[in-house]
């Protein structure tokens, strides 16, 4: 259902088919289907053991599936030991052998492969000058520092001309500016190249920043495949709308429904209308029945925070002109983390007809330094926000 | 007592910090104390084979005839070719068993795993003698051949060294391969390894420190093993230490001094050769994963 099999759609450099695979009691990967397109950059993101290691692991050959199978370019590859498989992995750790140089450990697979010497020579030269190591070939691993270790391993892995580059969780160990760095780096090398690179991490904003089609992971299955601005702007259910990114969310009941939109009922603030396309989940409109519980769900940089009792903003100079703001509620701001460049509030609101508290998250940019300064914690605020930015959700 | 602990981190990399023991003269002493109560006999003793007297007991002036006597002793030349012959062999032997024991304990799980490691490291820790009287009674029931040719005749001394200093080994290789990387196996898997070339490329290099001072350990073991082999050896196939017992029983001459001198050295000698087989990055390790395991 994932794998939307269009005849137009790029090949599938990888598929899976109802891959399985258990640990004891434990289910790793419960029945995935998936196409790898080729030439994409591909991400399997989610918590800590949800199976997207594992799955990474089976593509790879290091692991093999109870059930399903696994085709690499159109050929059945279930049964095929991982050093026949036209693939090559990055590690978590590199695994960098130790006891080889930088240029040895770059050019043991083409030893592998039987190639001359001089062949070997200058493919491993390439290699590192595309990762930018070159001067570097005599170094043993333990004299490289992480970042230098990283573009080794995957010196190592492209050397070998891989139709599929694997990547588990490369980044993990680099600190946060090299890490930026690396990211830049990677997808840059995965266009240069034109090769499918298939990355597994647990951190959403890799995912985001690098990929072009992400799949959302959870318990060894795939709650969402979409590509980045689908996953943060249409998340199909309430982990995936909480697992990328921050959200607010709010329980609603629904009033009404036809082809224009939805109206729904807000507890604590009173009914809103939203346009159809708010609906973001797999159910259509046609299959909501009036009465159901739906989720009703904000991102925090959509909110609109000003002062209370400034009313100089006017509401048709908010969002473009184009929408109004449906939702307004007053609150104090409780917490708050400046990061520099954005600012995450959490503000106590009261909705207004119950009277009830709910904690709001609420990303500030920091556009001007006197709106930074103008704030404070205790400080007594209106958020705001059309009902249009709301997404529903109805799990 | 106010010792200055300096800490000073030691120019090759891999190394942590390491304490300078600053003015803290006790422990310079305690340190002196222990060196000489441990190597003092020693030097006397190789001094002493130099010593022109046959009553060894007063310094009376140099000379090298007692190893000039000692090598043109048949029976004592015959001792020290059988025990480096038995060295060689059993050390081969107990390294190619040691591993293997390691690797099978590091790699697979199987029914009676704990049992079989704890009966592997009996040989640690039961005494010397009774390992040695359990191997006598053991060749005698079994009807081990006694009157072989040479060197078959050393067969039995062999195998009783191989069943002791085997589990050095594997406890040395066992240390090492407890920092062995598993992505180090499957990127070589990855890359094209096959299992053997896995072995031959990632595995034995890896091993090869912990598998040099295992050798090592298991020819010292041997070539210096007294008590084990007395109760093996029969009275064609006697070795160095067993030899210079039996010559100890008549009297303490140079002769004794020299020929434990030649013993001594046959053991440095292997030591620096070991040591230099070694890159300078890899000693350390070894060093460690020696001491970490077996301490012989």
């Amino acid at each position: 259902m994932h794998a939307s099999a269009r005849e137009d759609a790029p090949r599938a450099v990888v598929s899976l088919r109802g891959i399985r695979r258990r640990f004891g009691r434990v289910t790793a990967v419960d029945g995935i289907d998936l196409d790898i397109r080729e030439g994409e950059f591909f991400a399997l993101l989610g918590p800590s053991g949800c199976g997207k290691t594992t799955l990474l692991r089976i593509i790879a050959g290091l692991e093999r599936p109870d059930a399903g199978r696994i085709f690499i370019d159109g050929a059945d590859m279930t049964t095929t030991a991982p050093n026949h498989r036209p693939v090559n992995m990055v590690f978590q750790s590199y695994a960098l052998f130790p006891h080889m140089t930088v240029a040895e450990n770059v050019a043991y697979g083409l030893r592998l492969e039987g190639l001359a010497r001089a062949v070997i020579a200058e493919r491993v030269r390439e290699a590192l000058a595309l990762v930018r190591l070159e001067g570097l070939e005599d170094r043993r691993p333990d004299a490289l520092s992480g970042g230098q270790r990283q573009r080794v391993a995957l010196a190592r892995a492209l050397v070998k001309r891989p139709r599929v580059l694997l990547l588990d969780e490369p980044l993990s160990a680099l600190d946060a500016r090299l890490r930026e760095e690396m990211r830049l780096e990677l997808s840059a090398l995965q266009m240069r190249l034109g090769l499918t690179f298939v990355l597994v991490t647990h951190d959403q904003d890799e995912a985001l920043s690098m990929a072009d089609r992400i799949a959302v992971m959870r318990n060894g299955r795939i709650e969402q495949l979409d590509e980045p601005e689908g996953l943060y702007e249409r998340p199909r259910n309430r982990f995936v709308a909480e697992f990328i990114g921050k959200i607010n969310f709010f329980d609603s009941i629904l009033e009404e429904v036809d082809e224009e939109g939805l109206r729904v009922v807000l507890p604590g603030v009173g009914p809103l209308s939203l346009p159809v396309r708010c609906l973001v989940t797999e159910r259509k409109a046609a299959d909501l029945a009036l009465g159901d519980a739906l989720t009703l769900a904000i991102r925090p940089e959509k909110i609109r925070i000003s002062r209370a009792g400034d009313h100089a903003d006017a509401d048709s100079d908010l969002f473009g002109g184009q929408d109004k703001a449906d939702v307004r509620l007053t609150g104090r701001i409780a917490e708050w983390a400046y990061y520099g460049g954005i600012s995450h509030m959490i503000v106590e609101a009261t909705l207004p007809q119950s009277g009830e508290v709910r904690r709001i998250s609420v990303v500030f940019q920091n556009a001007a330094k006197e709106t930074v300064e103008a704030f404070d914690i205790g400080d007594a605020v209106v958020l705001s926000w059309p009902a249009s930015a709301m997404i529903v959700l109805t799990s | 007592m106010k010792g200055v602990l300096l800490m000073k981190r030691r120019r090759d990399k891999g190394g942590g910090p390491v304490l300078a023991p600053g003015r803290a003269v006790w422990l310079k002493g305690l340190v002196a104390l222990t060196i000489l109560v441990l190597h003092a006999p020693i030097v006397v003793m190789m001094v002493f084979s130099f010593n022109n007297s046959r009553r060894n007991v007063v310094w009376r002036g140099f000379t090298t005839k007692y190893y000039e006597q000692a090598f043109n002793d048949p029976a004592l030349l015959e001792a020290l070719i059988n025990s480096l012959t038995i060295a060689v062999i059993s050390t081969f032997l107990s390294l190619i068993i040691g591993a293997l024991a390691a690797l099978m304990l590091w790699r697979f799980r199987f029914p009676g795993k704990g049992a079989f490691e704890g009966a592997m490291a009996l040989p640690l820790v039961v005494p010397d003698i009774c390992m040695g009287v359990a191997m006598m009674v053991f060749f005698a029931s079994i009807g081990w051949p006694s009157h072989l040719p040479w060197p078959l005749s050393l067969s039995n001394i062999i195998a009783a060294h191989v069943a002791f200093s085997f589990p050095f080994v594997a406890v040395v290789v066992r240390a090492r391969l407890a920092h062995f990387n598993r992505e180090w196996e499957e990127a070589a898997r990855d890359l094209g390894a096959s299992e053997w070339r896995i072995l031959m490329d990632i595995l034995l290099p890896f091993l090869k420190p912990a598998l040099i001072a295992g050798a090592l350990l298991a020819f010292t073991l041997s070539l210096d093993d007294f008590v084990v082999t007395f109760f093996t050896s029969g009275p064609e196939t006697v070795t160095l230490p067993v030899k210079i017992y039996s010559m100890v029983r008549f009297s303490v001459t140079p002769k004794v001094n020299a020929a434990s001198t030649i013993l001594i050295l046959l053991t440095v000698v292997a030591t620096l050769i070991a040591t230099r087989l070694q890159r300078p990055e890899e000693t350390a390790r070894a060093e460690m994963a020696a001491q970490g395991g077996g301490q012989g």
